[in-house]
């Protein structure tokens, strides 16, 4: 196996006294796609974020594509080869969607005008709402928001992309657009760290499932192993909980 | 609604309901051009105007100058009063504190009687802030204390993940601000900042302390060569009126030119 693309070693990160990410040690290797399952407040969103230093740890190492992200001079050089997908999708609203895609690729990546507006309307069309480029974010529905957010996240040309619970603030009938955008992806080979409880990506798409509890992992498997034969009690509870109604 | 009522509304002769109407434009458009009327065709009040009119063009001039400088200022020092960097941070809040501690009044003397002759004397007469100068610096140090609190309400009111997800991107902190965070934050704070260039326009009138001949400057002498109070303060309080009105006017059109849709 080749040098894994992201390496966490005994990761601890705490907020006042609350333990959020207690000692978690874990690789991805290129091309993963590795699912972050597990109760709210298990540390989840804070591993994702530590990924790409949004949040600082307080202990251990993270490594990204062969460079530590607490010791790199410049952290802004490895963010930009980390793509990051949030809940609340945080689009720009001062920005049409085209604006929002555009931006970072012209200030960070230096591209021209036409350049980054080509590839933004190259991801727009990846993303499936190709005629929504002139739309300012509020006149979005959420599932769209959250696509044009991907679509930004994407023209940066990131070797990771990070999702941090895509589809949980999204009415039903707008997750699977996002979803199916996320199935091509994995498809296509990009190294993806996804929080989410979409058991459906799970299946279709992961390659690995981690289950966290408490700031720890409790259990890494396969999604076969995980829906057959977990191991542990407090992954056959959390799935129970979570699998009733599927 | 009724038949009867969306009748009566339709035979009614206002374009609008009556309660959608801007009184308060209505009744200062009437009071407005019956005393613009009795001033114009007056001859006493045609002549404080002729001679105030000098001083009109002043106040206007330190207000502009005095309103871009304090623009500058309060920037920078808003963005060191939200900066993680404990001495940015502590020189900025003393800035604040001190300079909205201290009346304009006396800020505005001091950098008269003060400032201007310690950095005449210290320059061997080269720099003299005499006049002017001293007028807009020290209305536009008092007052970018005030905007610096302006822009950091406005730049803390902006949501954490934009600047999260800029900072994703890869964009460094100065970019992320200027470029997502500082758009925003201004369209924001365009109410706050337009009351306090109005206020501004109105506390230039504290210069007349330092002996420029701004608009109240030249309504007290006015005043005091005629004897005509009455007029005298009635025109300098009316073209106050004016301005202000006529500012106001043009902040709430870029509020609207700027919001988002």
């Amino acid at each position: 196996m080749s040098e894994p693309i992201i390496k966490i070693e005994h990761v601890h990160k705490h907020f006042g006294h609350l333990k959020a990410v207690v000692d978690v040690s874990t690789e991805v290797q290129q091309g993963e796609v590795v699912v972050i399952i597990g109760p709210s407040g298990a540390g989840k969103s804070t591993l994702l974020r530590c990924i790409n230093n949004l949040e600082t740890i307080d202990g251990g190492r993270i490594v990204v594509d062969g460079v530590s992200i607490t010791e790199t001079p410049d952290i802004n050089e490895v963010r930009a080869e980390i793509g990051m997908v949030f809940q609340l999708f945080n689009l720009f609203p001062h920005l049409t969607a085209l604006e929002n895609i555009t931006l970072a690729q012209r200030v960070v990546r230096k591209r021209g005008r036409e350049e980054a507006e080509a590839t933004a309307r190259e991801q727009l069309a990846k993303v499936g709402i190709s005629e929504k480029w002139n739309s300012y974010p509020s006149q979005l529905s959420g599932g769209q928001q959250q696509r044009v957010a991907i679509a930004r996240a994407l023209a940066m040309d990131p070797k990771i992309m990070l999702f941090d619970e895509p589809t949980s603030a999204l009415d039903p009938e707008m997750i699977k657009g996002v979803l199916d955008v996320m199935l091509d992806l994995a498809r296509d080979g990009m190294t993806m760290v996804v929080v989410s409880h979409e058991m459906g990506f799970v299946r279709a798409a992961a390659d690995r499932i981690i289950f966290m509890d408490n700031g720890s992992i409790v259990e890494e498997t396969s999604p076969h192993g995980l829906f057959t034969a977990p191991k542990e009690d407090r992954t056959k509870l959390f799935l129970s909980q979570i699998l009733r109604h599927e | 609604m009724t038949a009867e009522v969306q009748k009566a509304r339709r035979g009614r002769a206002l374009p609008i309901p009556w309660e959608r109407i801007p009184w308060w434009l209505v009744i200062l458009a009437i009071v407005g051009i019956t005393v613009g009327w009795s001033v114009l065709t007056s001859e006493a009040y045609t002549k404080v105007i002729k001679f105030v009119a000098a001083g009109l063009k002043l106040t206007l001039q330190v207000t502009l100058i005095s309103f871009g400088i304090s623009l500058i200022v309060g920037l920078i020092f808003g963005l060191m009063r939200v900066s993680k960097n404990p001495v940015l941070y502590a020189v900025s809040t003393l800035y604040v504190e001190v300079m909205r501690g201290v009346p304009l009044l006396v800020i505005i003397l001091y950098m008269g009687y003060v400032i201007t002759p310690v950095i005449r004397d210290a320059t061997g007469g080269r720099v003299d802030l005499q006049g002017i100068p001293a007028a807009v610096s020290g209305i536009a140090i008092c007052y970018g204390a005030y905007l610096a609190e302006v822009y950091r309400s406005g730049i803390q009111s902006i949501e954490r993940g934009q600047m999260e997800a800029a900072r994703s991107l890869g964009m460094s902190y100065i970019q992320a601000m200027r470029h997502v965070i500082l758009p925003q934050a201004i369209r924001r704070i365009l109410p706050p900042l337009g009351n306090d260039f109005i206020s501004m326009l109105k506390d230039s009138s504290l210069i007349a302390v330092i002996a420029l001949p701004d608009l109240l400057q030249m309504g007290r002498l006015y005043v005091s060569r005629t004897f005509r109070a009455f007029e005298g303060y009635n025109t300098v309080a009316l073209l106050y009126l004016v301005l202000t009105l006529f500012l106001s006017l043009m902040v709430r059109i870029v509020e609207r030119r700027t919001a988002i849709e």
